[in-house]
């Protein structure tokens, strides 16, 4: 913890992982990419439309592990004040961002030939687009406040309350009646997935958080770089 | 250390009582969060006659007949069946023994009148040969139980 609290010491442990986790991500999407859409065969109701679970599902994921982190570091922040937790947190939002747009795109595609409609609003499906939005309200916050640390800290505070969304999106499938199916994969009786079609799943969702640690990291090296510009500038101005 | 963890447990109740409190609301409007209505809930309270509703259920194995553009079948939730008419062109899962939901308005004479019809994908996911392996050694059983139907009715 301590490690990540300190700019520096964070740009110096973790910087030089940089090209070793891009290079990790590359190769895991090119495999799992290939294995899905070349290797998994061709679903028995589905057919080859069941291909688009290999982006979708891992995009989800993403989607809830992402603002998982978000809110983990937003409370670290606010609890123990480490310069650093707000920066992260601020700087993955973008990215759950992204992976839930992907989630919501894909999933449309799938289900304009299987189920008939684009969109429909069931549980699943509301609950998923009132996570993006609020990952859109994440990145818009901050710039409502002319003070930089206050916009941060609200910012922050609306990432913890805005976890109760997550429990809502996972479990709407099993709560309510819904069009979208419930849990293939992440269930307490085990994966309803035949194994000869699963392992693609998981190595794109390898590729992908890797994805998400590799951008994370470049986007709060920016961040920690551009305080560091900052403050030299306003050190010069005042000499 | 005092004063972190005194942040520390208002975070925590802060998050308890907006929990607590999404939970409420959600118990509170747990019906109409339902995206569809089972037969037995749809008898049981029938709405008006210019009501919009869902309806969701298996399509009926053996219930299935059609006429050009023009469909019916019974939609069943294995207590009660409602049946269906439909024209227009239906999703590529559509068939006996499949989940479907069907939006319309419940006739005063029973029949449901859909002006649209989604199929319903389970969460169950394998290759042809092994579907067709199960269904050859009588281990076919979907939780859903939709396919099970239409592999009898096959």
């Amino acid at each position: 913890m301590h490690v990540l609290a300190n700019p520096g010491k964070f740009l110096r442990i973790f910087g030089p992982l940089l090209p070793w986790l891009s290079l990790i991500a590359l190769a895991l999407i090119a495999v799992g990419l290939y294995a899905g859409l070349f290797l998994a065969p061709p679903d028995y109701q589905q057919g080859e439309t069941v291909r688009i679970m290999y982006v979708h599902v891992p995009a989800a994921w993403m989607a809830l592990f992402v603002y998982a982190t978000v809110a983990a570091a937003s409370a670290a922040g606010l609890i123990w004040h480490h310069s650093l937790a707000f920066v992260i947190a601020q700087a993955a939002v973008p990215i759950g961002a992204t992976f839930t747009f992907l989630a919501l795109v894909t999933g449309s595609f799938w289900g304009k030939p299987m189920w008939g409609a684009w969109w429909v609003w069931d549980g699943r499906l509301t609950s998923v687009l009132l996570l993006f939005f609020l990952y859109l309200g994440l990145m818009a916050l901050p710039e409502a406040f002319d003070k930089r640390e206050r916009g941060q800290r609200m910012t922050a505070i609306l990432s913890v309350i805005g976890v109760v969304l997550l429990p809502i999106v996972k479990f709407s499938v099993d709560w309510w009646a819904t069009l979208h199916q419930p849990a293939s994969v992440l269930r307490f009786d085990g994966p309803t997935i035949h194994e000869s079609q699963i392992w693609p799943l998981f190595v794109m969702a390898g590729g992908f958080a890797f994805y998400c640690f590799a951008v994370l990291l470049v986007r709060v090296k920016q961040q920690i770089l551009e305080t560091r510009l900052r403050r030299l500038q306003l050190a010069s101005a005042d000499a | 250390m005092r004063a972190k963890r005194k942040r520390l447990y208002i975070l925590l109740s802060a998050l308890l009582c907006f929990g607590g409190a999404t939970a409420l609301v959600l118990a509170a409007f747990d019906d109409s969060l339902a995206f569809f209505y089972a037969p037995k809930d749809l008898l049981a309270a029938p709405p008006g006659p210019q009501q919009a509703i869902r309806l969701g259920g298996l399509v009926e194995a053996g219930t299935l007949e059609r006429a050009g553009r023009e469909v019916r079948f019974q939609v069943t939730d294995r207590v009660e069946s409602v049946p269906v008419l439909y024209s227009g062109v239906l999703p590529d899962l559509f068939r006996e023994g499949q989940g479907v939901v069907v939006e319309g308005k419940l006739s005063p004479n029973g029949l449901f009148q859909a002006h649209r019809v989604l199929a319903k994908h389970d969460e169950n996911y394998m290759p042809r040969e092994v579907a067709e392996a199960l269904k050859a050694s009588g281990e076919w059983q979907p939780a859903a139980g939709g396919p099970a139907q239409a592999g009898a009715a096959q």
